[in-house]
């Protein structure tokens, strides 16, 4: 019974893990088709901004929460400015001019806090069940993913903005007819895309620690998430780590991490092979 | 004619610079200039899968990577090196036939295609590096984690595993080695089926609609990519003497793109000039440890995206024939760009 609980646990974790890291992206290449390959090293930097604003005596929640979005946005909206307002429309090179910013990042965090393992200690504790134990942050984690998601839905379906961003996404040309300034929508996309990759990076510091190639570790998890959810913003990815998640749980449980993860890229090739533009073209109509 | 010539004067270059190298150069050098070139010939794949047949694959160091694999474990196994050459080629040819009818049939774009290329090298890396247990062993080698396989024996006079060739021969049979890639691929670029993959890349459904079977002829494609990127890979572990998880990580998949960018989409000569600077360029950088190397290739992979977005020998030939037209007062009229 308790080895039950903590399996389901262990597969409800997985979900919320690639759901967390994969929002940034969602946000990103579903609103503006950009894929952003820097997106592991955006959660990187939201782990060193925690770890190291922490170091300095700043509130770990203030620095998880504030800081390392603040920080994380601010690098987005410059890397916005000079690289990818430029390339809008073109998505190879959009790809390859974020492949080498990537590259940029890790070997100037490299160049900057050197190439060890920075960390901060995981808060709240642990929780006992049966025979086993869990952290309480890990259960906290699952919470703010769901907020986060629940939130990012209620933006774009309840808010104006979220109205001008799903219009500029369907149709950039009839939205700047009716006064739209797409660039700007765009920008703003962007930033908010890089801040909660930022956020993502910070949430997972005190469990993961913080390295200049973490990044290299989620992205593969965070796009085969978002390119096999598809269309549909958020339900797509959402509906991509309920398939992928269980999976990647359960045999890293039975066999190893690294079966795991080779499974989940698999079963991803598998439901691309079935639905080339993705799950949610099951609702949208393969849009 | 003259376009005859103009196309044979690099491949007679790379030969006459493999039967020169070994009197002007030093051994150190030598061993150096053989690795650059086992790379350039996998760079060559790329260029050929990326800038004739227009698919983008970012994995492409995937079939260097079991290329190399497949020779240290072949020749570590039986000592022959020309049986090890031959597997490692073939079976990147065959992993790749796998794995591009996954990708081709399902009729992925290119972008959800490069993620997936992607996505494959880095499980291989994760895979590699956790089988430091020495239960994972193929024949009597053990695959060694993230420290890889060491001591693999070098090229050999074919059929006599004692007779190990020279620094100066490996060097002119990695040298010729390219100029024969380079050869193959120009002429597999000018054939029928040559044409029909850039129709392909130039509109995927017009060529559909033409009646080719662009799934095939992508398949095709991407196999013969394959397998000279594992040959690269096959040549690269004969002369390095080990071969490491390293060459499916993310810097080594930049690196191949990196190449076919500078030196020019839908040019052979480009990306391998382009592989030999940037390689030169490195190992000065991690000889001098002043400059991170990571930082400076992502850097130049953003200006070259930025700036030169078709490349180096484009823009050094459109510039040369823009001067060549001034001279001879030729006015013609400007092409639109690409």
């Amino acid at each position: 019974m308790d080895q039950f609980v903590i399996l389901c646990f262990a597969v409800v974790n997985s979900i919320a893990l690639l759901a967390l890291i994969s929002l940034g992206l969602a946000v990103i290449f579903g609103m503006m088709r950009v894929i952003n390959f820097a997106h592991g090293e955006f959660i990187m930097l939201g782990g060193y901004a925690t770890v190291i604003a922490n170091h300095a005596g700043v509130n770990l929640w203030l620095s998880m929460f504030v800081v390392s979005p603040m920080v994380v946005g601010l690098i987005g909206a410059v890397a916005e400015r000079l690289i990818i307002r430029r390339l809008y429309g073109h998505l190879v090179t959009t790809m390859l001019a974020t492949w080498g910013l990537s590259l940029f990042l890790i070997g100037a965090v490299t160049a900057i806090f050197g190439n060890t393992t920075l960390g901060v200690s995981a808060p709240l504790g642990n929780i006992t069940i049966g025979a086993y134990s869990i952290g309480a942050y890990q259960l906290f984690l699952i919470a703010v993913t769901a907020l986060l998601v629940v939130c990012s839905l209620l933006a774009l379906h309840w808010t104006k903005y979220g109205l001008i961003a799903r219009a500029a996404m369907q149709n950039a040309e009839m939205a700047a007819t009716l006064g739209v300034d797409c660039d700007r929508v765009y920008a703003t996309t962007f930033i908010i895309g890089a801040a909660t990759s930022g956020l993502a990076g910070a949430l997972l510091a005190p469990i993961s620690g913080v390295l200049p190639h973490m990044g290299a570790a989620y992205v593969a998890r965070a796009f085969v998430t978002v390119i096999s959810g598809g269309g549909a913003l958020i339900t797509g990815f959402l509906s991509a780590a309920t398939i992928l998640g269980p999976v990647e749980a359960l045999l890293s449980y039975f066999a190893t991490p690294v079966v795991g993860q080779a499974s989940l890229l698999l079963l991803a090739v598998i439901i691309l092979r079935l639905f080339p533009t993705g799950v949610s073209s099951l609702w949208t109509g393969g849009r | 004619m003259l376009r005859h010539i103009k196309n044979a004067l690099f491949p007679f270059a790379l030969v006459l610079a493999a039967f020169t190298g070994p009197f002007v150069l030093e051994p150190f050098d030598l061993v150096n200039l053989s690795a650059f070139s086992a790379m350039a010939i996998a760079a060559l794949g790329l260029a050929f899968v990326w800038g004739t047949l227009g698919i983008l694959n970012l994995g492409h160091s995937v079939f260097f990577g079991v290329g190399a694999y497949a020779y240290a474990i072949t020749v570590s196994t039986f000592g022959d090196s020309t049986l090890a050459v031959l597997i490692g080629t073939m079976l990147p040819i065959v992993f790749s036939l796998v794995l591009g009818s996954c990708l081709f049939f399902s009729r992925l774009g290119d972008v959800y295609l490069g993620v997936i290329t992607l996505c494959v090298t880095l499980i291989f890396y994760s895979f590699m590096t956790s089988t430091a247990d020495p239960w994972f062993h193929i024949g009597p080698v053990p695959l060694g984690g993230f420290n890889g396989i060491t001591a693999i024996p070098s090229l050999n006079v074919p059929g006599d595993p004692q007779a190990f060739l020279s620094t100066e021969a490996t060097f002119s049979i990695c040298l010729l080695a390219l100029a024969g890639a380079y050869i193959l691929l120009s002429l597999v670029r000018s054939s029928d089926a040559g044409r029909i993959m850039t129709a392909i890349r130039e509109n995927e459904l017009r060529s559909e609609l033409l009646g080719y079977d662009i799934r095939f002829y992508k398949l095709l494609g991407f196999a013969l990519s394959a397998a000279i990127a594992g040959f690269g890979g096959t040549l690269y572990t004969a002369v390095m003497g080990f071969v490491s998880p390293n060459v499916f990580d993310l810097p080594q998949a930049s690196q191949f793109v990196l190449w076919v960018i500078a030196g020019g989409l839908g040019t052979f000569v480009g990306p391998v000039v382009a592989s030999f600077a940037f390689q030169l360029l490195s190992c000065q950088l991690g000889a001098n440890q002043v400059f991170n190397t990571e930082l400076i290739f992502g850097a130049t992979i953003v200006l070259f995206v930025l700036l030169a977005p078709q490349g180096l020998q484009p823009m050094i030939v459109r510039m040369a024939n823009l001067k060549l037209t001034y001279r001879s007062g030729i006015f013609r009229r400007k092409e639109k760009p690409a």
